[in-house]
C-alpha cells in the first residue's frame, strides 16, 4: 500500500499531470482521425520525449496509447471507418446502430465499455503486481529467451490467414536487428563495407518509416476523402451509464482483454474476437450480431481497451514488448536508463504503480472529455486525407531527423516508409517486423548466457518456468497445425471473396 | 440452405469437393463469426510480385552469409557472428517460399499494372521528403518547413489562399512547438550565417 501511495505521489507534479492531460486528450483526437492512429503519433513524438524526464515522457505516450481507442470508436460508429485498426470490429455493430438513428446510444455504450474495461484491467493489474514482483525474479536468461520466443511464435500464428507472411516479416525484423557491428566478437554483419550500416538499423527510424511515413505516403497517393457526419444530440453521460445493462459482457470483455494483453504478441485483435464470439454464443439474439447489436459493440470495445494496461505486464516485468506500441515505449525506457525487467518490479515497484495510476487518471480524463467533445471531434475528423498526409510527412521529419541529425536515417526511414506503403496496400502486417527486431535482439542477447550451462538439449528446460514456456511454445505450434488441419477438413466456401483490410488503416 | 433471416447462404450453390464430408461446409455458419471467415482472402494484385521479390531477397541474403559474416575459429556455434543472421534469413527464406507457393496457388485478382503504378506513384512523395530533409540544414528549419507544407499542399490540390495560409500556419506551428518549445535537436540552417552577428541571429538559430 505504501508503494501504491508512493507511486501516486510521483504523479502529483505539474509537469507529469500536464503530460498526462496532453497525452490523454491528444490520444483521443489522434485516435478519432482515421489514418493517424496511436502508432503514428507515438512514433513521431518519441524523440521529442527523450528530452523530458522519464515519467513525463512515458506518461504522455501512455496517455496516447490508452486513450486512442476511445477516439477510434467515434468514426467507426458514425462513418463506418475505424479511427484505429483495433476499432474495426466496432464498425460491425456500431455503424448499423447509427443507421437506425441510435448513434448517441452506440457512442455512449462504446465509451462506457471502454471506461469500465480500462478501469477493471488496471485494478486487476494493481492486484497482480505483488505476485508479478515475486514471479519476475524467477526469470533468468533461459526464461526471458523463451518468453521472447513465445512472443515471436504468437505474433506469427496470431496473424491468422497470414501466418507465412507474418513469419517472413518477423524473420526480416530479426535479420535487421543483426545488421552492423556485433557486440561479442566485434565483427561486421551484412554491412557491405558501408560505414552507415555499421551501427545497424535504429528501431525508431524503422518504426517511423513503417508506421508514420508509410501512412503519409498512402494518404498522399490515394484519392481525397473528407467524411461528412451529422452532429450528435442528447446527453452523452446518460448514454454512457447504459453500459451497466451489459455488465456481464463488459466484465468478460475486460477479462479477455487482460488475458490476451498479458501474452506477448497476441493483443487486441484476438481479445476482441474471443470476446465477440463469447458474447454471440451466450446472447439471446445472436442473429443480431453484425447488424447493430449493442452486445456486440460492448464486447468489442471492452476487450480492446483492456489490452493497453495488460500489455504493460510483459514489458515492465520481463522487458518484452507484446506489440509495436509497447516496443516503441521500450526505447523510451532505455533512453532514460530505466531497464524494464525483474529488477524494475523489485527495486522500483512505485514507478510501476505510478504508471498504473496514470492509466486510471487518463481513463477518467478521457471520459470527462468525451462527455462534452464528441461534436468537436466530428469537426476534427473532417480534415481532408491528403492534407493529413502533408501534416504527417512534416511531423515525421521531426521524429527521424531529431534523433541524430542524420540524412541517412531519413533516407532509411523513407525507404521503410515506401516498404510500409506496399505492406499496407497488400494488407500485410508491419508489426511482426518491429517485434522481430526487438525480440530478436533480446533473444540473441539472452541465448548466449542461457547456453553456458547447457550440455544437453533437456538442460534448457530444467527449471519449471522454462519448462512451462517450452511446453507452451510446443503446444502453440502443434495446436496451430492441428487447427489448420481441421480447417482444411471443414473448409467452407469463401462467401464473397471479402478481404479484411485492418492493416491498411 | 438458408440463413435464419431467409437469405440464401452465399456459396451454397458450390458443389462439395471430392472427399468432403457432407454437412461440414456450413457447420459454423450461424453459430459464430470465426477467424476463418474474418481473415480468408484472395491474392491481391501485386502480391505475387511482392512474394517473389521477398523470396528472391531472402535467397540472396542466404547466399551472402559467408561473405557478409565471419566464422570465428574455436568458438561455439551459438556464439558465431553468423548464427543469428543465419537463423533469421533461414526463417525468411522458408516462410517466404511458403508464402510464394500459396500466392501461386491462390486465385489472383486482376489489376497488377494499376497496383505497380500505385507503388511507383508513392515514390514521388519519397522524393519530396528527401528534398525537404536536404533543404533543412541549408535554408533552416522554419523556411524549409513552411516552403515544404505550402508546396506539397499546392501539389496535392489545395491551392486557394485559405489552404496556403493553413499550410503555412501549420508549418510555423510545428517549428514553434518542436524546436522553440520542446527544444528538439534540429541544427540551425546555414542561411542564418548570412545574418549579422547579434541577438536576432542567436534567437533565430535557437528557435527556428
Amino acid at each position: 500500500m505504501d508503494m501504491l501511495l508512493s507511486g501516486i505521489g510521483m504523479l502529483m507534479h505539474f509537469d507529469v499531470l500536464l503530460a498526462l492531460l496532453i497525452g490523454s486528450i491528444g490520444g483521443v483526437i489522434i485516435g478519432a482521425i482515421p489514418g493517424v492512429g496511436p502508432a503514428v503519433a507515438i512514433a513521431i513524438l518519441l524523440p521529442a520525449t527523450f528530452a523530458l524526464p522519464p515519467l513525463v515522457g512515458l506518461v504522455m505516450l501512455l496517455g496516447i496509447y490508452g486513450s486512442s481507442m476511445f477516439g477510434g470508436a467515434l468514426p467507426a460508429i458514425l462513418i463506418n471507418t475505424p479511427g484505429t485498426a483495433v476499432n474495426a470490429l466496432t464498425t460491425y455493430d456500431g455503424h448499423p446502430m447509427t443507421q437506425r438513428g441510435e448513434a448517441l446510444r452506440a457512442l455512449g455504450l462504446a465509451y462506457g465499455a471502454s471506461f469500465v474495461s480500462g478501469i477493471l484491467s488496471i485494478l486487476t493489474l494493481i492486484l497482480l503486481s505483488p505476485v508479478l514482483a515475486k514471479i519476475a525474479p524467477m526469470f533468468g536468461s533461459k526464461e526471458i529467451f523463451l518468453a521472447a520466443l513465445l512472443g515471436l511464435v504468437l505474433v506469427i500464428i496470431a496473424h491468422r490467414g497470414q501466418t507465412l507472411a507474418a513469419g517472413m516479416l518477423a524473420g526480416l525484423g530479426v535479420f535487421l536487428g543483426t545488421v552492423g557491428l556485433e557486440p561479442l566478437k566485434y565483427t561486421q554483419r551484412f554491412t557491405f563495407g558501408q560505414e552507415w550500416l555499421a551501427s545497424g538499423f535504429d528501431l525508431i527510424v524503422i518504426v517511423l518509416g513503417l508506421f508514420a511515413l508509410s501512412q503519409a505516403f498512402l494518404l498522399l497517393s490515394e484519392p481525397e476523402s473528407a467524411p461528412e457526419t451529422p452532429p450528435i444530440k442528447g446527453s452523452m453521460g446518460r448514454a454512457m451509464l447504459r453500459i451497466f445493462k451489459y455488465k456481464r459482457l463488459a466484465v468478460s470483455g475486460s477479462g479477455f482483454g487482460v488475458l490476451m494483453g498479458m501474452i506477448p504478441g497476441v493483443g487486441e485483435f484476438t481479445a476482441q474476437f474471443l470476446s465477440y464470439t463469447y458474447a454471440q454464443k451466450t446472447s439471446k439474439t445472436p442473429e443480431d450480431f453484425g447488424k447493430g447489436s449493442p452486445e456486440g459493440l460492448v464486447a468489442s470495445e471492452s476487450a480492446n481497451n483492456a489490452v493497453p494496461a495488460a500489455a504493460m505486464i510483459p514489458l515492465l516485468a520481463l522487458g518484452i514488448p507484446g506489440e509495436a506500441l509497447t516496443a516503441m515505449m521500450l526505447s523510451v525506457f532505455y533512453v532514460h536508463n530505466v531497464i524494464p525487467g525483474p529488477q524494475l518490479f523489485q527495486g522500483q515497484i512505485d514507478f510501476v504503480y505510478a504508471l498504473y495510476a496514470a492509466m486510471i487518471i487518463l481513463n477518467v480524463i478521457v471520459v470527462l472529455f468525451m462527455l462534452v467533445s464528441s461534436n468537436l471531434l466530428l469537426r476534427i475528423i473532417r480534415i481532408p486525407t491528403r492534407f493529413l498526409g502533408v501534416m504527417i510527412l512534416t511531423l515525421s521529419f521531426v521524429g527521424v531527423y531529431s534523433l541524430r541529425n542524420s540524412v541517412v536515417d531519413c533516407a532509411i526511414a523513407a525507404a521503410f516508409g515506401w516498404f510500409g506503403l506496399i505492406l499496407k496496400r497488400q494488407n500485410l502486417p508491419a508489426v511482426p517486423i518491429v517485434l522481430g527486431l526487438v525480440l530478436g535482439g533480446i533473444m540473441e542477447t539472452k541465448f548466449r548466457p542461457a547456453m553456458n550451462r547447457v550440455s544437453v538439449f533437456g538442460d534448457f528446460f530444467e527449471r519449471p518456468i522454462a519448462a512451462i514456456l517450452g511446453f507452451a511454445i510446443l503446444c502453440l505450434i502443434v495446436g496451430h497445425f492441428a487447427s489448420l488441419y481441421r480447417e482444411q477438413r471443414n473448409r467452407q466456401p469463401n462467401p464473397d471473396h471479402d478481404m479484411h483490410d485492418s492493416f491498411q488503416r | 440452405m438458408s440463413k435464419p433471416d431467409g437469405q440464401q447462404v452465399p456459396g451454397a450453390d458450390i458443389p462439395p469437393r471430392p472427399g468432403q464430408r457432407i454437412g461440414t461446409r456450413f457447420r459454423n455458419f450461424v453459430r459464430t463469426r470465426n477467424f476463418q471467415d474474418m481473415f480468408q482472402r484472395n491474392a491481391r494484385p501485386g502480391e505475387l510480385v511482392f512474394a517473389a521479390g521477398f523470396f528472391g531477397f531472402s535467397v540472396l541474403l542466404l547466399i551472402l552469409i559467408p561473405w557478409q559474416t565471419q566464422w570465428v575459429p574455436l568458438s561455439k556455434l551459438f556464439t558465431q557472428p553468423a548464427f543469428w543472421p543465419g537463423i533469421a534469413i533461414t526463417v525468411m527464406t522458408l516462410f517466404s517460399a511458403g508464402h510464394l507457393f500459396c500466392v501461386l496457388c491462390a486465385n489472383r485478382l486482376p489489376g497488377l499494372a494499376a497496383e505497380l503504378a500505385a507503388w511507383a506513384r508513392a515514390l514521388e512523395f519519397v522524393l519530396w521528403f528527401i528534398v525537404y530533409v536536404w533543404l533543412v540544414p541549408i535554408i533552416g528549419y522554419l523556411i524549409a518547413t513552411i516552403a515544404f507544407t505550402c508546396a506539397l499542399s499546392f501539389r496535392m490540390g489545395y491551392r486557394g489562399v485559405r489552404w496556403m495560409g493553413l499550410a503555412a500556419v501549420f508549418g510555423l506551428g510545428v517549428v514553434v512547438l518542436f524546436k522553440g518549445l520542446l527544444g528538439v535537436n534540429i541544427p540551425a540552417g546555414d542561411i542564418y550565417e548570412l545574418l549579422p552577428a547579434g541577438a536576432l541571429r542567436s534567437f533565430l538559430m535557437t528557435n527556428f
